[in-house]
C-alpha cells in the first residue's frame, strides 16, 4: 500500500503542469522578445532614440553633438552638391561623407539632427492622442447617453475627412500665424496631428469600453460599490488595453509619416530646420543631380517606419495570438 | 464473417513546439456491419482524433498517423491513396459532426450542401440530386422540406440544422456513420428527438454507427457496445448492458459514480473524478489513470496493464487494469460501495488544487 | 434593408454640411487673406477691397457661409481666388485624370493582390508566404512618395524606361499607377491573406473535406466564397483612398489630376477650391463607407436573407 507522501510527490510529479504560470503581461512580453522582427525593429528605434539625444547636448557652456557639421550653417568654402563619399564621382568632398545639399550642408549632420524631429513628432501627438482620446473614450462608453451620441455625430464628420487633407489643411491655414511658427512649425503640426488622430482613438476606446461594461466582473465591482472612476480607471482600461497598445504602436510611425509628408509638400517644419520631409522637398528639384540628397533621407524614414511597424506587428501577435496574421 | 470495420493498434499523433502528443495511443477495435458502437471518454481522450483517423482527415501538419491499420471492408484504408479515400469519404463512410452552427457552410444553401456528395459519389445530375435531398430532408423530419431546400444553414435552428448534417451523411446510403457528439451543442429535449432519429435511421438502412460521446446516458440507450476511452486508449470493452451492470475499471465506475440520480437524496453530494487527464506529451509509466485511481497500488506505476478479458464477467468484456484482471485485488470488489483508499482521495484532491492555483491575469 | 440605406443617405447630408462648415470655419480662421500672396508687391487696400466685394467676403460671417450652402444645393461651388474660373471647372478638369489614375490603381492592386492572398494563405510559412507578406509589409509601411524616390532612381534614371513627369501617354501612366497600386495592393493581400486563414480553419471545410470533396474543390466552392467576402468590403473604401491619397503621387510626378490642384490651392489658400474638393472628397468617401454595409448586404446571406 502505497504511503500518502510517496503518492503525493509522485502524482505532483506526474500532474504538475509542463511549464511555470505565467501573467498575461508576462506571456506578452515573452512572445514579443521571441519574435526576432520586432527584437530587430526595437534595435532600430533606440538607436534612433540614441542618435537623437546626441544629435546635439547643450547644458549651460557645454555642448556635445555626434553631428560632424551644424544643420543650418554652410561651412567655408560651399560646395553644393556633393555627392557621397562612396559614389567615387568626381563631386565628392572629403570633408562630407554623405554629400552636401543644394546650399552645401553637410547632408549626415542634417540627417542626424532630422532624427530628433522625427522622434518628437511620433511619440508627443500620439501621447496628446491617447491621453485625449481615451478619455474621452471610457467616458463616452461607460456614461453613454447623450455624451456618446455627441461623440458619435462628431466622429462621423470627422472620419468623412480624408484625414491627410484635413492635416494638411490646418497647417497649411495656420502655418503663416505667429501660432505656426513657434518650434518652426513643430506645435502646429502637434497640434495637428492630435486634432486629427483622437477621435480614432476616442471611437476604440469607446468601442472596448462597450462590450466590457457588460461583463460580470464589471457588476461585480459596482456591487462592491466602485465609484464610476475607479471602475473605468482600475477595471475597464486595463482590460481594454491591448488595443490601444497595438494602435500607438502604429501611431507613432504614422505621426512620423504625416510630419514628413507635410514637409514634402512644403508646409511642414519651417526651413532652415532640418526635417527628413523636408530634406526630399528641397531635394527633389535636383534629383537628376545628386540623388543621394533625396535617397538618404528617404531611407532614413524607410528604415524608421519599417521598425516601428515589425514592432506593431510584434505587439499585436504577442498580445493576442488569436489575431495571428 | 468479416467485420466491417477492423482498426489494429491505431497510433495517431500531433508534433508540436512542446512535444509529440500521443492522441492515439494503440487502441484496437472492431465494428460488424449494422452495429451501433459507442466510444466513450472526457475530453481530450482521443474519442474524436480516432474517428477523424478513420476517414484520415486528421490535418497533415501537425498530425500524422503513424501506425496501425484500419481494415474498412476488406481493404486498409490507411494503405489507399488520395484518391480512393476521397471515394469513401461520405460515400461509404461519412461523419456527423458536433457543432451544426458551425460545420455547416454559412453561405452556401442546404441543397447545394447536401447535392454536392449526390452528384459526386452517386454521379447525380443536378435534378435528380434535388430531388432526392428533398426526399433525404423528409427523412430526417424537415417541415416543408421542398421550400426550404434552398434555405441557407442560418435560417434553421440548432436541431434542425443537425437534422441537415444528418441527412448530408446518409445521402450516399454509407455503410458505416460516424457521430462525434452529435447532440453534445443541443437542447435536452432536442437531443431526445436526435437519438430517436439515428436509432430509427440506423435500424432502417442497418447502417453501422460509432457513436463517440462523452455522455453515459447517450450510449445507453443506443448502442450494443461501448469502448471506454482514456488518455489515447480503450481502458474497457464491453457490450453495453454487461457495461452498465458490472463495470470493471476504476475509471468507469468514477464515470458512472459521477451521474447524479433522481432517486437520490437532495443531500448527497455529486462525486466527480478527482484529479486532471495525464499529459499526453509525456504521460506517466504505468496505467495512465494511476494518478487519479483511489484504488491504485504499486504496480499500477510501474507498468502499464494490458487490455484483457477479466473474470467474473462476460466473454467479450476486457479491462484495463491490475485489480480487475485475473489475480488482482479489486476482482471481487463491489465498487456501488468500496469507494477505495481515502488516504489516497485526500492526496490526490490537495495535489490538484496546488496545481490549478493562478494568479489572476492582467491585475 | 431598402429602409437602413436609405437613412444612412440622408445622414449624408448633414454630415456633408459639418464638413463644409469646418473647412469654411479653418477658411476665416486662417490668417492672411488670399490676395496678399507676394509679399513683395502687396496689392492696394482699394484693390483688396475691390476683391473682397468681387467675392463677398466683406459680409458677415454666418452671411457668407449661408451663400456658400445655399450655392452648393445649386452645385455652384463659387470661383477660384487664385485663377477667378469657377470651381467646379477646375474639379471638373482634374477628375477624370484622378479617377483613371485611381481605376488604374484599383484594378492592378486587386489584380496582384487577390491571388497573391490566397496563395499565400494556401502556403502558409513557405517561400512564397514569407516574400509576399514582405513585400506588403513594405508596402503598407513605406510611403508613398519614398517610394516613389526608389522607384524613379531605379527605373527612370537608372534604366531610363519611363518618363519622371506628366501625363498623356501610356509611358507616363505607368509608374504613377504602379506607385499608387502598391500601397493599395499591400493592403488587399494582406486582408485576403488573413481573411483567407481564418476562413480555412473553419469547421464546414472539415465537413466538406469529410464528404470527400477534392481540396481544389473546397478551396474555390467553401473556401474562397467565405473569405473574399470582408474583402469585397473593403474595396470600397480601398477605391476611396486611393482617388483621395492620390495627391502625393500626383504632386511627385506632375500628374494634373485633382489631388495636385488641390495641393497647389491649399498652399494658396485658394478656399473656394478648398471647401469644394474638400467636400467632393468627403463625399466619396462617406459613400465607400456606406458601400461596406451594402456590399456585406449583398453578399453575405446571413444578412441578406435575416431570418
Amino acid at each position: 500500500m502505497a504511503t500518502a507522501s510517496a503518492t503525493q510527490r509522485r502524482a505532483a510529479e506526474l500532474n504538475v503542469l509542463a511549464r511555470k504560470q505565467r501573467s498575461l503581461w508576462q506571456d506578452a512580453a515573452y512572445r514579443l522578445f521571441r519574435n526576432k522582427a520586432a527584437v530587430a525593429g526595437l534595435i532600430v528605434i533606440a538607436a534612433a532614440f540614441l542618435v537623437a539625444i546626441f544629435a546635439d547636448i547643450s547644458v549651460g557652456d557645454f555642448h556635445f553633438s555626434i553631428a560632424p557639421y551644424s544643420p543650418t550653417l554652410i561651412p567655408q568654402p560651399p560646395a553644393s552638391q556633393m555627392e557621397p563619399l562612396w559614389t567615387g564621382s568626381k563631386y565628392t568632398d572629403p570633408r562630407y561623407l554623405l554629400g552636401t545639399d543644394f546650399l552645401g550642408r553637410d547632408i549626415l549632420s542634417r540627417l542626424i539632427y532630422a532624427s530628433r524631429i522625427s522622434m518628437v513628432v511620433g511619440f508627443v501627438p500620439t501621447a496628446i492622442v491617447f491621453a485625449l482620446g481615451v478619455t474621452v473614450g471610457l467616458v463616452a462608453g461607460f456614461f453613454g447617453g447623450w455624451i456618446d451620441q455627441l461623440l458619435m455625430r462628431f466622429t462621423d464628420v470627422i472620419y468623412a475627412f480624408p484625414d491627410f487633407l484635413f492635416l494638411i489643411i490646418i497647417v497649411a491655414s495656420f502655418r503663416t500665424s505667429a501660432f505656426g511658427k513657434i518650434m518652426d512649425g513643430l506645435l502646429l503640426i502637434f497640434v495637428a496631428i492630435a486634432i486629427v488622430g483622437w477621435v480614432g482613438v476616442a471611437r476604440l476606446t469607446r468601442g472596448q469600453v462597450l462590450s466590457l461594461k457588460e461583463r460580470e466582473f464589471v457588476e461585480a465591482a459596482r456591487s462592491v460599490g466602485a465609484t464610476p472612476v475607479r471602475l473605468m480607471w482600475k477595471h475597464l482600461l486595463p482590460n481594454a488595453l491591448a488595443p490601444l497598445i497595438v494602435t500607438a504602436a502604429f501611431a507613432v510611425p504614422g505621426a512620423i509619416l504625416g510630419e514628413a509628408t507635410l514637409s514634402f509638400l512644403g508646409v511642414g517644419i519651417i526651413p532652415p530646420t532640418a526635417s527628413w520631409g523636408g530634406m526630399i522637398n528641397e531635394g527633389f528639384p535636383l534629383f537628376g543631380t545628386n540623388p543621394w540628397a533625396v535617397l538618404m533621407p528617404a531611407l532614413c524614414i524607410s528604415i524608421v517606419m519599417l521598425a516601428f511597424t515589425f514592432v506593431g506587428d510584434g505587439l499585436r501577435d504577442a498580445l493576442d495570438p488569436r489575431m495571428k496574421t | 464473417m468479416a467485420d466491417l470495420l477492423e482498426v489494429t493498434d491505431l497510433h495517431t499523433q500531433f508534433f508540436t513546439r512542446d512535444g509529440v502528443v500521443r492522441a492515439v495511443d494503440g487502441v484496437t477495435f472492431r465494428v460488424a456491419a449494422g452495429e451501433t458502437l459507442g466510444i466513450v471518454g472526457e475530453s481530450g481522450c482521443g474519442k474524436s482524433v480516432t474517428a477523424l483517423s478513420l476517414m484520415r482527415l486528421i490535418p497533415q501538419p501537425p498530425g500524422k498517423i503513424v501506425k496501425g491499420s484500419i481494415m474498412f471492408d476488406g481493404q486498409d484504408i490507411l494503405k489507399m491513396d488520395d484518391d480512393d479515400v476521397r471515394g469513401i469519404r461520405g460515400n461509404n463512410i461519412a461523419m456527423i459532426f458536433q457543432d451544426p452552427m458551425t460545420s455547416l457552410n454559412p453561405v452556401l444553401t442546404i441543397s447545394r450542401q447536401i447535392s454536392e456528395a449526390l452528384e459526386l459519389h452517386l454521379k447525380m445530375d443536378k435534378s435528380e440530386a434535388r430531388k432526392r435531398t428533398i426526399e433525404l430532408l423528409e427523412l430526417v423530419n424537415i417541415p416543408s422540406a421542398k421550400k426550404r431546400v434552398d434555405d441557407y444553414p442560418h435560417q434553421f435552428s440548432g436541431g434542425m440544422r443537425q437534422r441537415v448534417m444528418i441527412a448530408m451523411a446518409l445521402s450516399c446510403n454509407p455503410k458505416l456513420i460516424l457521430a462525434d457528439e452529435p447532440t453534445t451543442a443541443l437542447d435536452v429535449t432536442i437531443q431526445a428527438q436526435i437519438l430517436d432519429l439515428l436509432k430509427n435511421l440506423a435500424r432502417e438502412f442497418r447502417t453501422a454507427f460509432i457513436l463517440i460521446t462523452h455522455d453515459l446516458g447517450v450510449v445507453a440507450g443506443m448502442t450494443q457496445r461501448i469502448n471506454v476511452m482514456y488518455a489515447g486508449r480503450i481502458v474497457e470493452k464491453a457490450d453495453t448492458g454487461e457495461l452498465f451492470a458490472n463495470p470493471k475499471m476504476p475509471y468507469t465506475w468514477g464515470l458512472l459514480r459521477s451521474i447524479p440520480r433522481l432517486d437520490e437524496s437532495r443531500r448527497a453530494k455529486l462525486v466527480p473524478i478527482e484529479g486532471l487527464p495525464p499529459d499526453l506529451i509525456a504521460p506517466p509509466p504505468g496505467c495512465k489513470f494511476e494518478p487519479r485511481c483511489q484504488y491504485r497500488r504499486d504496480i499500477c506505476s510501474e507498468k502499464e496493464p494490458e487490455l484483457k478479458h477479466i473474470p467474473n464477467s462476460k466473454p467479450d468484456h476486457e479491462a484495463r487494469c491490475w485489480g480487475t484482471q485475473d489475480g488482482g485485488w479489486l476482482v471481487n470488489t463491489d465498487w456501488r460501495h468500496e469507494i477505495g483508499d481515502t488516504r489516497v482521495l485526500e492526496a490526490i484532491k490537495q495535489e490538484t488544487a496546488s496545481i490549478t492555483a493562478t494568479d489572476t491575469p492582467g491585475e | 434593408m431598402l429602409k437602413y440605406t436609405i437613412r444612412r443617405l440622408l445622414l449624408v447630408i448633414p454630415t456633408l454640411f459639418f464638413v463644409a462648415l469646418i473647412t469654411f470655419g479653418l477658411a476665416k480662421a486662417a490668417p492672411g487673406s488670399p490676395f496678399d500672396r507676394n509679399p513683395d508687391k502687396p496689392p492696394k487696400q482699394e484693390v483688396i477691397d475691390r476683391w473682397n466685394r468681387f467675392y463677398g467676403l466683406d459680409k458677415p460671417v454666418y452671411e457668407q457661409f449661408a451663400m456658400y450652402v445655399v450655392n452648393v444645393a445649386k452645385l455652384d461651388f463659387g470661383l477660384s481666388v487664385v485663377r477667378q474660373r469657377p470651381v467646379v471647372e477646375i474639379i471638373g478638369q482634374g477628375f477624370p485624370v484622378t479617377a483613371q489614375l485611381g481605376l488604374q490603381a484599383l484594378l492592378l492592386a486587386l489584380a496582384v493582390a487577390l491571388p497573391l492572398g490566397v496563395i499565400s494563405a494556401l502556403k502558409q510559412n513557405t517561400i512564397i508566404d514569407y516574400v509576399s507578406l514582405f513585400f506588403a509589409t513594405i508596402g503598407t509601411t513605406i510611403p508613398s512618395f519614398v517610394m516613389a524616390i526608389f522607384f524613379i532612381y531605379f527605373f527612370a534614371l537608372g534604366l531610363k524606361l519611363f518618363p519622371i513627369t506628366g501625363w498623356g501617354t501610356p509611358q507616363h501612366m505607368v509608374m504613377p499607377t504602379i506607385i499608387l497600386a502598391m500601397g493599395a495592393a499591400a493592403f488587399l493581400a494582406r486582408i485576403t491573406r488573413a481573411s483567407m486563414l481564418e476562413a480555412i480553419r473553419q469547421d464546414y471545410v472539415r465537413t466538406a473535406r469529410s464528404k470527400g470533396l477534392r481540396e481544389q474543390v473546397v478551396v474555390v466552392s467553401h473556401v474562397l466564397k467565405n473569405a473574399l467576402i470582408p474583402v469585397a468590403t473593403v474595396v470600397g473604401p480601398a477605391a476611396a483612398g486611393l482617388i483621395t491619397g492620390s495627391f502625393i503621387i500626383e504632386t511627385f510626378f506632375s500628374v494634373p489630376g485633382m489631388g495636385r490642384e488641390y495641393v497647389r490651392s491649399i498652399l494658396a489658400l485658394d478656399y473656394p477650391v478648398i471647401m469644394g474638393t474638400t467636400l467632393l472628397y468627403a463625399f466619396f468617401i462617406i459613400i465607400a463607407n456606406l458601400s461596406v454595409d451594402l456590399v456585406y448586404g449583398m453578399l453575405d446571406p446571413r444578412i441578406k436573407v435575416a431570418k
